[in-house]
């Protein structure tokens, strides 16, 4: 299936991910191939398959709702790229 | 020194025939000398390695040594390793100091063994060539104009010269197996949740899967004796006993039945590497195994399942990447969206970011059904294959790779050119089964790979084929020409 280049400026926007309009056209080109390979899959009857999520069909293990981690906030904080009084800071969101 | 093995170290440090410092500081020497050729290092962690060997060798001196007191090794800059940097070959963490130890890295270090450093990688794994790292691509001992394969291209080209004895890796497509093959170096990928994931940076969950590299199939087993087992802080960790890999690698094979698929024996292979792969499986049939052909008949389904699956996974994963909590910020952000577009347009290369936005594509409103559900639905068919085989036979053999390792830049254009490499090697993956990739033979000097893919943790059955092979074929200590 081939992508319009519009498809690719939106599909970037979803993924929050800025690229430069030069780029584009080489965006179109290589997606539009990677999902002409994938479509292959839609000529397969799997009418009667149940979809696999885990390679062994395990289930999501649960735990004892108990506390097993203490706070490392400032540890953690030491690799952010701004903080303030614990918090994360980014740019304004509210004004 | 630098060419023995884990087993030989193990052996040697237990004999007392020299130090965990003095073999460490050799290995030190050797990256730094040698290393420049091929890059397979990203961080070098000499002072930490020579401080863990002291300690390992006082640990000895007082008699409380187990079988990885003081063996040097490395990590797949996959991995995190506390206080040290955890790039996963990207832009993105190239200021990631990671504040923790993955599990895997935490069990090597109470067994005793000493890290060498941090590996050199495909960014965030994804490639085939190890071409796509921010810290530059990795070049192949046998040739250095020739890729290492990847994405555990660092731990492949390392092993293979001699850099040190082992190394971990991560598979998600081929990632451990192939990179093996092109490097001449022996890697298994374990059964999906035998090893913890905890740690281990996400690219695709249901499919990642942390093994190791070594130029033995006795040293995997010893690896993996430390690296496999539960783990609650995995969630997708399997509950199932770990066995000592080392026990059954002298058992005879005689009586194994061995499963060919001819999917994967296509006429398009050339004749020479059919004729390698022939070869070893003659020496197996030479060991008293039998040889049946099988089909596995939706083998052609594995590459775009697998192109769906992975980059929905990639997506989901990567998006904890934002510039807010850790890693790559970009400079000035105008409001919160410009600092998330400019963080990870910035942050990421252009395989990641194709990647990311096949798996946003596929996960949009709309295309689910057609794409992540159809794909986990024929994901069960290829797993079935396998199913319905192994109640035919004892393990499958093929080909690692459809060709030996490719020049550098040869397929890089070309994303899906480099995704159809990994053709032998990802249904295993979707599958979720165990594999390895011996060093079989060589074409035109470059090593040619045997794949062993084994039921489900069923790791101790390869380890003991694998180790067969080694006894009777000496492949396995093959050296690349300039280090001779």
């Amino acid at each position: 299936m081939a992508l319009e280049q519009d498809q690719v400026r939106n599909i970037a926007e979803l993924c929050r991910l800025q690229i430069d309009d030069a780029q584009i056209a080489a965006y179109q080109n290589n997606l539009s191939n990677i999902l002409e390979l994938v479509d292959q899959l839609s000529a397969v009857d799997t009418s009667d398959v149940a979809p696999m999520a885990h390679p062994l069909d395990a289930v999501q293990r649960l735990r004892a709702d108990q506390v097993t981690e203490s706070n490392q906030r400032e540890h953690f904080q030491q690799i952010a790229p701004a903080t303030e009084r614990g918090h994360y800071l980014v740019p304004r969101v509210v004004e | 020194m630098h060419n023995k093995t884990i087993a030989q170290i193990a052996r040697d440090l237990a004999a007392g025939e020299y130090s965990s410092v003095e073999v460490t500081q050799s290995y030190l020497d050797r990256i730094q000398q040698l290393d420049h050729n091929y890059n397979s290092f990203i961080t070098v962690t000499a002072e930490q390695a020579l401080a863990q060997a002291a300690a390992a060798d006082a640990m000895r001196a007082a008699g409380n040594a187990t079988p990885w007191t003081g063996v040097p090794m490395a990590h797949k800059d996959i991995f995190c390793t506390n206080g040290v940097l955890t790039s996963c070959g990207s832009r993105m963490l190239s200021n990631f100091v990671a504040p923790y130890d993955a599990t895997v890295v935490a069990n090597f270090n109470n067994a005793g063994a000493v890290s060498l450093g941090k590996l050199n990688m495909d960014e965030f794994a994804m490639g085939s060539s190890n071409e796509s790292s921010f810290y530059g691509a990795v070049h192949n001992p046998w040739q250095l104009d020739h890729v290492p394969g990847g994405s555990s291209g660092g731990s492949a080209a390392a092993v293979a010269a001699r850099l040190v004895p082992g190394a971990t890796a991560t598979d998600t497509g081929g990632s451990i197996r192939q990179p093996a093959a092109f490097c001449g170096v022996t890697g298994i990928k374990p059964t999906y949740g035998r090893v913890s994931r905890w740690g281990m940076i996400a690219f695709a969950s249901s499919l990642d899967q942390g093994g190791t590299i070594t130029r033995t199939a006795e040293d995997s087993a010893m690896m993996l004796n430390v690296m496999a087992g539960f783990d609650p802080k995995d969630s997708t960790s399997m509950q199932q006993d770990v066995p000592d890999y080392t026990a059954n690698l002298n058992d005879s094979i005689a009586g194994l039945t061995i499963g060919l698929p001819k999917e994967y024996f296509r006429d398009d292979l050339s004749s020479n590497m059919q004729q390698q792969v022939r070869n070893a499986i003659a020496e197996y049939e030479k060991l008293g195994a039998t040889v049946k052909e099988i089909s596995l008949p939706n083998t052609h389904l594995a590459i775009p399942v697998y192109y769906v699956i992975a980059p929905s996974e990639c997506s989901a994963n990567l998006s904890r990447m934002d510039g807010v909590r850790f890693g790559h910020r970009c400079d000035d952000p105008q409001d919160v969206n410009d600092l998330f577009k400019r963080s990870r347009g910035e942050g990421f290369g252009e395989e990641v970011k194709r990647r990311i936005m096949v798996g946003t594509y596929a996960l949009s409103a709309g295309f689910y059904d057609a794409y992540y559900k159809k794909a986990q639905q024929v994901r069960r068919l290829i797993k079935n294959d396998f199913v319905e085989a192994f109640k035919q036979v004892d393990v499958i053999m093929s080909p690692t790779t459809p060709s030996p390792a490719f020049k550098a830049g040869e397929k890089t254009s070309d994303p899906v050119a480099m995704y159809l490499e990994d053709i032998f090697t990802i249904a295993i993956n979707l599958a979720g089964l165990p594999a390895m990739s011996i060093p079989c033979g060589q074409v035109d000097n470059l090593p040619v790979g045997l794949q062993l893919i084994g039921n489900y943790f069923d790791e101790s059955r390869l380890l003991n084929l694998g180790h067969q092979f080694q006894q009777v074929t000496d492949w396995h200590q093959q050296t690349p020409a300039d280090l001779v």
